[in-house]
């Protein structure tokens, strides 16, 4: 497999980490059901069969996390952005 | 060397030049350069090759490629003994050394062939039926019996003596195939100024155009085979690899190839790998791997002397190998009637030919005419017989009359399957094709087109044309301007097929699949016992699941269950192939990432320096570092780590601590992202001082820890610890990138650019001193525990940090990584007058276990920093990653075991990491399970053994005895809970003077 790091172009999978889901954000830690939600984020999520948001870390490369689009069930990449939000 | 009795005086591309000696069981022959293994034991008149693996039937070469079921030999000896290799496809070599396979006592006499009278007992489902009950007896009795009896080739059981290599390569056009279609592909593509890289199996280009006798453009095809090899291997864009094999397509246009590189040879030379591993990615990729032809199933297929069609005419054509002297060609395809004007013009007399068609082209029957073979239309073959070589022929005519037909070869031709393996490796099931009764590929992989025979065209024209069409729109595709070349002129050449499967009332075993021993009746059975559906068939015969992978013998299978089951081959349905296309060696897999280069091995600064002085090393991750250093007469390791132990303590002591890993953080935001990732404040942390830190992972455990010192408003450099490094790193950056991205802070990692020396003990400040002098002021009041320091000396950036993991008055000493090696030998010169003393990891873990200090032992990942007793160290004025799950219940139980230490009673009983805590005369269950020792030492300060450890409401029940019981190694010691700190519990040593 290959993904289409925004910095430094097409690269071998075996330069990047693998997190994963990249649909939950950060719950807010002062809002009243934080405990509850913080649990949510960190142990439940979801494995959807299809297109799927996730993070990768080119821990080889230029060390950006990115938002990675890929089709769980053909590796097919859709899309790669920095997890920053920055434009490269 | 006897002669080559089967062997044509002239003719074939071999190089009578060139003679080669090879042995196969024993025997000596003789064989020339561009043979194959297999073509040198047909022109030796050796007609009989193996035996099969379940009935031990005498077995010959069924084709002459890499689809071979049958001609499986152990080739090489001693440790390079390699089983079940295909004698079709091994080059041959001078001193080749073969042996054949599933025989016992001798290839000729082999006693197990008596299988093939008890045969009804080894029908389809014979293992699951047979060896039913009772279950022990499997693995005592069966096992080894079927082992023995049905095993393929023996491993050598030594390790592979030969070297790999792995390629990553880049291409625009990837040609999978180098037969007439590749080609063609590769030669538009080629002159385009695409990058191509054409691979072909074989040791040669030309695919099929090496073994037949048509013309290209008025050249005999081989010829033009090789005009346009001269020109490829002429374009500096092309590259071309023989003897290579694409084996799977992956993702992202990822092919995996492997090249036999040094198999054609005894040994490989000197530095040379076996083979070498080929990564290609490629923008588009054209799959020209041509098509299979298929047997036929009648009573005695597999009888030595059976081949297919294509098969002779390679042995007869490329080889000038004659198979034998009087042959029966048996076709259901206009292809195979090719085969009898290349076996009369080799010399071969042609006893019939049989073709169940009721009509033929009348250009076929001129082919016959002109070889004065008698023709049977409408007819079949019934049985093969003969022994270890075929005699004789039974033919049924069109008018059911039966006649035998004395003949030594039979040439069968049945029209041939599209080699589209490849195109299934995303899981795409092929789609059978009525026109060609084949199956062709379906949905196409990305960036994948198939062409010539691949694709079902068999017609060279057709084969030509769609090759060069296939290379220039993938040379178009990836951004080159192609220019089709023309199409080469070939006479026109029929390709209808009308397939015969299973011969109907054969007498004998009819075969299916050879190399698994699978007959027509075991098909049967498995359609009458229910096993219809195409997995349940292949599983329940073991059809197609031998190392050939059914590449004769799949669709063979699945037409005869759908002529058995009345239903229509699509159907019936198909199987799909998997990576790899053929077998790979594992060797090749793992490449030059043996033994010790099986992951990289990174040295410190300080390593040479370190081996001079008599270090032992002990790998840390990728790291090797100074476990201690021995000295001439001391008896073992414990000496040499309490000598050097005491030596810190009573003096100073020097030791390599860069693997820690060094994260430099700078930007105005530095100490919130600091905040955010530390249990403790950062931010309000003085310039020019250090503080320890924990951090957590979010779901409130911890996952490292540290200290932090900050060098500026706006700068600060953070130690990890040596394992924690790279995930460390990754933290803070996804910290910094997707967390909180609006911070203005970047980080680093540095650990490799800094060379780093704790120097700890009572004369840590004078060594300092005698080295640094006046460059820096080492005086309690101006350089204070955890206070930092950076400053120039010797033309180089110098960073101090007054830190201490031992307890002893210590600095950690930082230059660059370039300056590492000089600055060990200047602090060992400046410590000679106090009789400085390396140490190594060892003695560092016996300090910090005295003194109490959490490592790896205890940041093990199921811990919180509760339980390690730094709860109160956890701010409550910000947030922090873990923060939130870290307060929730599990976690703050006050049943939790918590950090403490502990000593045995008797202080002569050592103690052992690992071992659980049990109350006095308590059981051992779980249920009284209390906690577990992390770590332990001996300590030549107290002269006892110490531990670290967790247990419940330790910190409660200092002075009380517990149990730590090991049942790993027979321990069960009684030992006193305890205050971690062992030395020193005031901290009075930090501080000294
Ligand atoms: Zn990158």
């Amino acid at each position: 497999m290959r993904l289409p790091c925004p910095f430094c172009g097409s690269r071998d999978l075996s330069e990047f980490t693998y997190l994963g889901d990249a649909t939950a954000a950060r719950p807010d830690p002062d809002a009243p059901d934080a405990a509850s939600a913080f649990f949510d984020y960190a142990y439940l999520r979801d494995n959807p069969a299809g297109p799927h948001r996730e993070y990768w870390y080119h821990a080889q490369g230029c060390r950006s996390w990115l938002t990675v689009e890929r089709n769980t069930r053909t590796h097919e990449i859709l899309s790669a952005s920095l997890a920053s939000g920055n434009v490269q | 060397m006897s002669p080559q009795p089967n062997r044509r005086a002239t003719g074939g591309l071999i190089d009578r030049s060139v003679s080669l000696n090879f042995s196969f069981d024993g025997k000596q022959y003789g064989g020339f350069a561009g043979d194959t293994l297999a073509s040198a034991l047909v022109a030796n008149g050796v007609t009989l090759v193996g035996r099969s693996f379940k009935y031990h039937r005498p077995r010959g070469f069924l084709t002459a490629g890499s689809e071979e079921p049958n001609g499986l030999v152990e080739l090489r000896t001693g440790a390079r003994r390699e089983p079940n290799t295909k004698a079709t496809t091994v080059e041959l070599y001078n001193g080749l050394a073969a042996m054949s396979q599933n025989r016992w006592p001798s290839l000729a006499f082999d006693i197990q062939s008596i299988n093939n009278w008890f045969s009804p007992l080894l029908g389809a489902g014979f293992y699951y039926k047979t060896f039913m009950w009772p279950g022990f007896l499997w693995e005592k009795l069966y096992e080894p019996l079927i082992r023995r009896s049905a095993g393929l080739g023996r491993l050598s059981m030594e390790s592979d003596p030969d070297s790999y290599e792995k390629v990553h390569a880049f291409c625009d056009v990837l040609v999978i195939g180098g037969g007439a279609a590749g080609l063609m592909a590769a030669l538009a593509a080629g002159r385009s100024g695409a990058r191509v890289i054409l691979c072909d199996e074989d040791f040669r280009f030309g695919g099929r155009l090496l073994s037949e006798r048509t013309e290209i453009d008025g050249t005999p095809c081989a010829e033009w085979a090789a005009n346009v090899v001269a020109e490829l291997d002429g374009l500096p864009n092309v590259t071309l690899l023989p003897s290579t094999t694409v084996f799977g397509v992956y993702d992202g246009g990822t092919y995996g190839a492997i090249e036999k590189v040094s198999d054609h040879l005894e040994t490989p030379g000197p530095g040379q790998p076996r083979q070498r591993l080929w990564k290609i990615v490629a923008k588009r990729s054209v799959l020209a791997a041509g098509a299979i032809e298929r047997p036929i199933v009648f009573g005695g297929n597999d009888t030595p002397g059976v081949m297919l069609a294509s098969a002779v005419r390679t042995y007869v054509n490329r080889y000038a190998a004659n198979p034998g002297k009087r042959a029966v060609v048996f076709t259901s395809s206009d292809d195979g009637w090719r085969t009898i004007a290349d076996l009369a013009a080799a010399g071969i007399e042609i006893a019939a030919v049989v073709d169940p068609r009721l009509q033929v082209a009348p250009s076929l029957g001129d082919i016959a005419k002109r070889a004065h073979a008698p023709v049977f239309l409408g007819a079949r073959l019934r049985e093969a017989n003969g022994g270890h070589a075929l005699a004789s022929l039974s033919i049924i005519g069109a008018d059911n009359r039966e006649r035998q037909v004395r003949a030594d070869l039979l040439a069968v031709a049945n029209g041939s399957n599209p080699n589209i393996g490849l195109t299934n490796h995303y899981g795409h099931r092929p789609v059978w094709n009525e026109e060609i009764s084949a199956f062709v590929a379906d949905v196409l992989l990305p960036g994948m087109s198939v062409a010539g025979a691949a694709a079902g065209r068999f017609a060279l024209a057709d084969i030509l044309r769609t090759g060069a069409d296939a290379g220039a729109k993938a040379a178009e595709d990836t951004g080159f301007s192609a220019t089709m070349p023309p199409v080469p002129a070939t006479t026109a050449d029929p390709v209808s097929a009308t397939p015969l499967w299973h011969v109907d009332k054969s007498r004998g075993k009819a075969f299916v699949d050879f190399q698994n021993d699978v007959t027509a009746k075991d098909v049967a059975l498995a359609a009458q016992e229910g096993f219809r559906a195409i997995e349940h068939l292949k599983r329940y015969t073991t059809l197609g699941m031998a190392t050939d992978q059914g590449k004769t013998s799949s669709v063979t299978g699945l037409a005869i269950m759908a002529e058995l089951t009345g239903r229509s081959i699509p159907v019936t349905g198909v199987t799909i192939a998997r990576p790899p296309h053929v077998p790979v060696a594992i060797g090749a897999f793992a490449g030059i990432h043996t033994g010790p280069h099986f992951k990289p091995t990174r040295l410190t600064s300080g390593h040479r320096w370190a081996e001079e002085n008599g270090a032992s090393f002990v790998e840390a991750g990728q790291w090797l570092r100074p476990q201690w250093f021995s000295r001439p007469g001391e008896m073992d390791w414990l000496e040499t780590v309490n000598r050097e132990v005491l030596a810190v303590r009573n003096g100073v002591g020097i030791c390599d601590v860069s693997t820690l890993g060094k994260i430099d953080i700078q930007g105005p935001d530095a100490g919130i992202l600091l905040d955010r990732v530390y249990i403790n404040m950062f931010s309000t942390l003085a310039v020019g001082r250090a503080r320890y830190g924990m951090m957590l992972r979010e779901d409130g455990f911890a996952m490292d820890d540290g200290t932090t010192a900050r060098f500026s408003e706006t700068r600060y450099v953070m130690s990890t610890t040596t394992a924690n490094a790279a995930k460390a790193m990754s933290h803070l950056e996804f910290a910094r990138q997707v967390l909180w991205p609006e911070l203005d802070v970047q980080t680093v990692s540095i650990t490799e650019q800094w060379a780093q020396y704790a120097v700890a003990g009572p004369n840590a400040r004078k060594l300092l001193q005698n080295l640094f002098g006046l460059a820096i002021d080492l005086s309690p009041e101006a350089f204070p525990y955890m206070g930092v320091a950076e400053f120039e000396f010797g033309g180089t950036t110098v960073r101090l940090f007054r830190l201490s993991f031992s307890g002893e008055l210590a600095y950690e000493v930082a230059v660059p990584a370039h300056y590492g090696d000089a600055l060990i030998r200047r602090l060992m010169a400046a410590g000679a007058e106090f009789g400085v003393t390396p140490y190594g990891t060892e003695a560092l873990s016996v300090m910090r276990i005295e003194k109490g200090h959490v490592a790896g032992n205890e940041l093990n990942g199921q811990t919180t920093a509760g339980d390690l007793g730094f709860g109160r160290m956890m701010s409550k004025k910000k947030d922090f990653i873990g923060r939130t799950l870290a307060a929730r219940p599990g976690l703050v139980d006050p049943e939790r075991p918590v950090f403490v230490g502990f000593k045995p009673v008797d202080p002569s009983r050592r103690l052992r990491a690992g071992a659980h805590f049990l109350g006095l005369g308590k059981a051992a269950t779980t249920a009284n399970d209390e906690g577990y020792m992390t770590s332990v030492a001996y300590s030549p300060n107290l002269g006892h053994w110490i531990g670290l450890g967790l247990i419940k409401h330790g910190p409660e029940r200092l002075g009380e005895r517990v149990r730590a019981y090991d049942p790993i190694r027979n321990g069960d010691v009684e030992v006193e809970i305890c205050s971690p700190v062992f030395v020193d519990p005031e901290g009075a040593r930090l501080q000294h003077v």
